[in-house]
């Protein structure tokens, strides 16, 4: 059983800190999600118009999706297989029949008046995904169901084109297919609600059933929260949070909310059930007004649309084009290549990143090496020009040779770094640029003894200590020379020669 | 030439003999849609494009090259989406809306060479039984100025029966193509639900709402039909169901049809004398005509209205929230709140009867009263399609009136909702249970008001009920469609 005060110290507190004293009071927190995943299928879920994210307002609509008087609803037959992806990869249950219903409300964005949802039969039910929360065990979040919808328009108040007194909606949204999936009252912290929509979001990103983007709203979230006395196994009132606009506002606006409702029971008050609004500007929870979330849904059956019936057959051939998926791929690049944990986690934290690897060591014996690359030099490489891993110039083929290159010690770290960016420059292979490095390579033991002679008079106070003992300065030393001759030859020999003069000086001083 | 004497067959005669031309047509149907305009049938009417059309038909007649519906003038009923003039389902909400895009049976038409001379009147989105409720005025009943047509595609009716138009279209959701139909004197078709397609049919109640013809006789009907029924991929609810050769499946005698009596119908509360008649002389034709009567049961009928008023306003609820002032269609000018855009516009917008529905149908679905409302309507509705089944098994076709009484006086049952909603006690149960059904004219009462015989079929019996109704009209002289231009 966890307490609150646990809890209380993600995000707003610093780590290991209590928060108040009001939360000596073990309290249990008790959450559970409402994500909503926008899907990237090509077209709306029913109609035909694009889905493309940016495009100029109200540029992406028909009669169908703005909802116009005798415009009809057709399903888009693509959301089913991205709904089935999902479901399958969390472990639910596809049912045979599910049924679209309307939820009623008035909303200017709403051009129907209704959103066509799911409610009674949803499209699938009963799965789970694990999550971890600080330093904790994984543990599985069940979830509740998995359904269709589809999204509403956008209105805009605040922008500077818009007068006082105006709103003004776009459409383009309207339409876009949404998976919404709900988890039961499983987590436990906000560290665990965070990590679920991270792990989530990598999910959805391996399925390529959406971009997963929070700040873009591609994937949102609302969740419920209440606290009940440890051991208890009733729940407490809860409250609804909205607005949490990425992985950092859910952990803050939760661990603010964990604090204000622990601090009301501890004090012997009483939750009231009501909807909050997360202000990150403000980093506080803002009550809606009352009657705006007065909300009787007022669901029935949607007549416009069929029942959607799913074969088994359907489902099989769903679940064998699953990609593998990211805990699979862990576990595999742990077990085949021998990586360390650390290592196998985040290059698999990205499917991207992930086959840009595997294209890398299957070429190459070094299992390690690929892996430090990957996480050091092209990581950095694709952060720094903003692109994916896919579109570096600097293919895994290309990076396969160089590295090779390196770990037979034909070229050395240094030139094996330069010879990766002028590859980002140029996109040729590395092969020329290491035979030339390789010829350039100062192999003259003479030449090589007497930098190494200059850079240890050129380094008086450091040679001493190294001859005192601190044997680990013979590294310094090799980089000094590396330096100088632009990585130009081979660091084993420099360390050789450093070793030979060393004991050559202290013979000298008896 | 009066067009209240010729039907849509006598038209295609004549254009094939060259004796009149599309254009001619054009000119008379404009001629007597004026001489009617005390009728108040029409709201719109396309006074130029129906010229230049039938200018183009007439070219293709003369090429050989015209449409299956060449001479064919319709009437369409406002809630069908037309993009070349304005769609206001009988409504102040959406005066001067014009539709973007065209439903699929006027593209359907179009393409057959069929003409539209206007858009019909009707009650304000099709929520009534009299045409009494549009924003636009009544429709008057042309064999009587002081009744009403019925309705809800009234305009429609008293269109085809005045001879304002060859046919016209109607929608139908618990008997708006077929008690107008009945009051005016003509036939009128719902077919099965799913096979015409809805799509640009603006929502009363999805799952009830079927367009459908209206005409003078049942061979008109079965030529309309050839033309707007079959899937449509823009509406997901349309049948996949091959859509047969209506005409050819009409030249069929009546020997050995099973026609059913439904006890519960014969007599039914509230039945004038002169209907129950006129529909018994209707049977025994049939049964000189070689067909066998048989009694059947319907015995959930006494709930089917109802359920009806459950579930259609329960539909047309959400169907109509659309209408809010934000988009297109009436916004208030006194609005100055979000609230109150959508409470002015709605409450100015929307006429009494739109609102009780509107308000019945939210207090159905409410949270606390959906189970003992509209889930109890729901399986009155399988309890209904279940008596269907059961009667089908031991006939072929039904006979019932289309309603109960003839056309009454204009205001006679205005003030008194619940009596306007029993004028449709014979129609909506085919509507609850998704089946197609035949209006037809049997006979008068004895002030001369048309009297309307209904067949009803199992799904998709469409030729069957046409050429039942098409032999009644060879063979029985108070089946013809009436001729009035008062």
């Amino acid at each position: 059983m966890k307490e609150a005060m646990s809890t209380g110290r993600t995000g707003l507190y610093p780590r290991g800190a209590a928060s108040t004293a009001e939360v000596s009071t073990p309290f249990e927190v008790v959450i559970g999600l409402e994500v909503h995943i926008q899907l990237q299928t090509r077209s709306k879920i029913f109609c035909g118009c694009s889905v493309q994210f940016g495009a100029e307002a109200n540029s992406q609509v028909c009669p169908v999706c703005m909802g116009l008087p005798g415009a009809l609803p057709v399903l888009n037959q693509k959301v089913l297989a991205s709904a089935a992806r999902l479901a399958l990869a969390t472990g639910c249950r596809i049912d045979p029949v599910s049924l679209f219903a309307r939820k009623n409300y008035f909303y200017p964005d709403l051009p129907k008046g209704y959103q066509i949802s799911q409610f009674d039969l949803p499209f699938a039910s009963g799965g789970s995904m694990t999550v971890s929360g600080e330093g904790e065990e994984e543990r599985a979040i069940r979830i509740r169901r998995i359904h269709l919808e589809d999204d509403a328009g956008r209105s805009i108040h605040a922008e500077a084109f818009v007068g006082a007194d105006e709103t003004l909606l776009d459409l383009n949204r309207c339409g876009v297919p949404l998976l919404e999936l709900v988890t039961e009252p499983d987590l436990r912290s906000p560290a665990e609600a965070a990590d679920f929509m991270q792990r989530l979001r990598q999910l959805v990103r391996y399925l390529d059933i959406s971009t997963g983007n929070m700040e873009e709203g591609s994937l949102r979230c609302d969740a419920n929260i209440s606290l009940r006395p440890a051991g208890s196994d009733t729940l407490g009132v809860k409250t609804e949070l909205k607005n949490m606009n990425s992985f950092r506002h859910v952990e803050r606006a939760l661990a603010f909310e964990i604090e204000r409702q622990g601090t009301l029971l501890a004090a012997g008050g009483r939750v009231e059930q009501q909807t909050l609004l997360w202000d990150p500007a403000r980093n506080a929870a803002e009550p809606m007004r009352s009657k705006e979330e007065a909300h009787d849904y007022r669901y029935f059956p949607e007549p416009d649309l069929m029942p959607v019936r799913i074969g088994e057959e359907w489902i099989e051939e769903q679940r064998r084009q699953l990609p593998e998926l990211p805990e699979a791929r862990k576990a595999r690049y742990e077990r085949d290549f021998g990586l360390p944990a650390y290592d196998a986690a985040l290059l698999t934290g990205d499917r991207g990143v992930a086959d840009y690897f595997e294209r890398l060591a299957g070429r190459i014996e070094d299992k390690k090496l690929a892996s430090n690359w990957v996480m050091g030099e092209v990581l950095r490489a694709a952060n720094a020009s903003g692109c994916s891993v896919q579109e570096l110039r600097m293919t895994p083929e290309h990076l396969a040779v160089l590295l090779e290159a390196l770990s037979r010690g034909r070229i050395h770290q240094q030139a094996a770094r330069r010879i990766f960016e002028e590859g980002m420059e140029n996109g040729l292979s590395p092969a020329a640029a290491i035979e030339r490095e390789e010829g350039d390579q100062i192999h003259d033991s003479g030449q090589l003894r007497a930098m190494v002679q200059e850079t240890l008079a050129a380094h008086p106070a450091e040679t001493e200590a190294w001859l005192g003992g601190k044997e680990k300065l013979a590294g310094f030393f090799t980089g000094k020379i590396l330096q100088a001759l632009q990585g130009r030859a081979d660091p084993r020999s420099i360390m050789a020669l450093l070793q030979d003069e060393r004991a050559a000086l202290l013979r000298k001083r008896g | 030439m009066h067009t209240g004497c010729v039907d849509f067959q006598s038209i295609k005669s004549l254009l094939a003999t060259g004796s009149i031309s599309c254009t001619h047509l054009a000119e008379i149907y404009l001629q007597h849609i004026d001489k009617g305009a005390h009728l108040n049938a029409f709201l719109s009417v396309f006074t130029e494009k129906a010229l230049e059309q039938a200018a183009g038909v007439d070219r293709k007649v003369a090429q050989g090259t015209a449409g299956r519906l060449a001479g064919m003038f319709l009437g369409i009923k406002d809630n069908i989406a037309y993009s070349g003039g304005a769609t206001t389902c009988g409504s102040r909400i959406l005066a001067g809306y014009r539709s973007p895009f065209s439903a699929t049976v006027l593209k359907r038409l179009a393409d057959a060479d069929a003409i539209f001379l206007g858009k019909t009147n009707m009650d304000e989105f099709a929520m009534g039984s009299s045409t009494e409720h549009s924003a636009y005025g009544p429709v008057r009943l042309p064999a009587d100025p002081g009744r009403v047509p019925g309705g809800s595609s009234g305009g429609s009716a008293a269109a085809v029966a005045a001879g304002l138009c060859t046919a016209a279209l109607g929608s139908d959701t618990g008997g708006s193509i077929r008690q107008p139909a009945s009051f005016c004197g003509v036939v009128g078709l719902k077919p099965t639900w799913g096979r015409v397609s809805r799509y640009g049919l603006v929502a009363f109640a999805s799952s009830l709402d079927q367009i459908g013809p209206m005409s003078r006789s049942a061979a008109d009907c079965a030529d309309l039909l050839q033309v707007i029924a079959g899937h449509d991929p823009a509406d997901a609810t349309s049948s996949m169901e091959p859509v047969p050769d209506y005409r050819a499946a009409m030249e069929r005698d009546l020997k050995g049809l099973r026609v059913g009596l439904a006890r519960e119908y014969f007599p039914a509360e509230g039945m004038e004398e002169a209907v129950r008649t006129a529909v018994e002389e209707c049977a025994d034709f049939f049964r000189a005509e070689g067909a066998e009567l048989v009694p059947v049961s319907l015995p959930h009928s006494s709930y089917a209205i109802a359920a009806y008023y459950i579930i259609a306003d329960a539909e047309a609820s959400a169907n109509l929230a659309r209408f809010d002032g934000a988009r297109y269609g009436r916004r208030s000018p006194a609005a100055a709140t979000l609230e109150e855009m959508y409470t002015l516009s709605r409450s100015e917008g929307f006429g009494a009867e739109v609102k009780r529905r509107i308000m019945l149908g939210t207090f159905v679905l409410s949270s606390g009263y959906y189970e003992a409302y509209y889930s109890q309507a729901q399986k009155v509705r399988t309890l209904l399609q279940r008596d269907f089944d059961e009667a089908f098994r031991s006939c072929d076709l039904l006979l019932t009136p289309v309603c109960p009484t003839t056309a009454f006086r204009i205001g006679e049952k205005a003030g008194d909702p619940l009596a306007m909603y029993l004028s449709d006690v014979f129609t909506i149960s085919v509507n609850m249970a998704g089946i197609p059904a035949l209006a037809l004219p049997c006979g008068r009462d004895g002030a001369g008001l048309p009297i309307g015989a209904q067949l009803i079929g199992p799904a998709f019996s469409e030729p069957l009920l046409l050429a039942a109704g098409h032999r009644l009209e060879k063979g029985y002289a108070p089946a013809r469609a009436f001729q009035e231009l008062s």
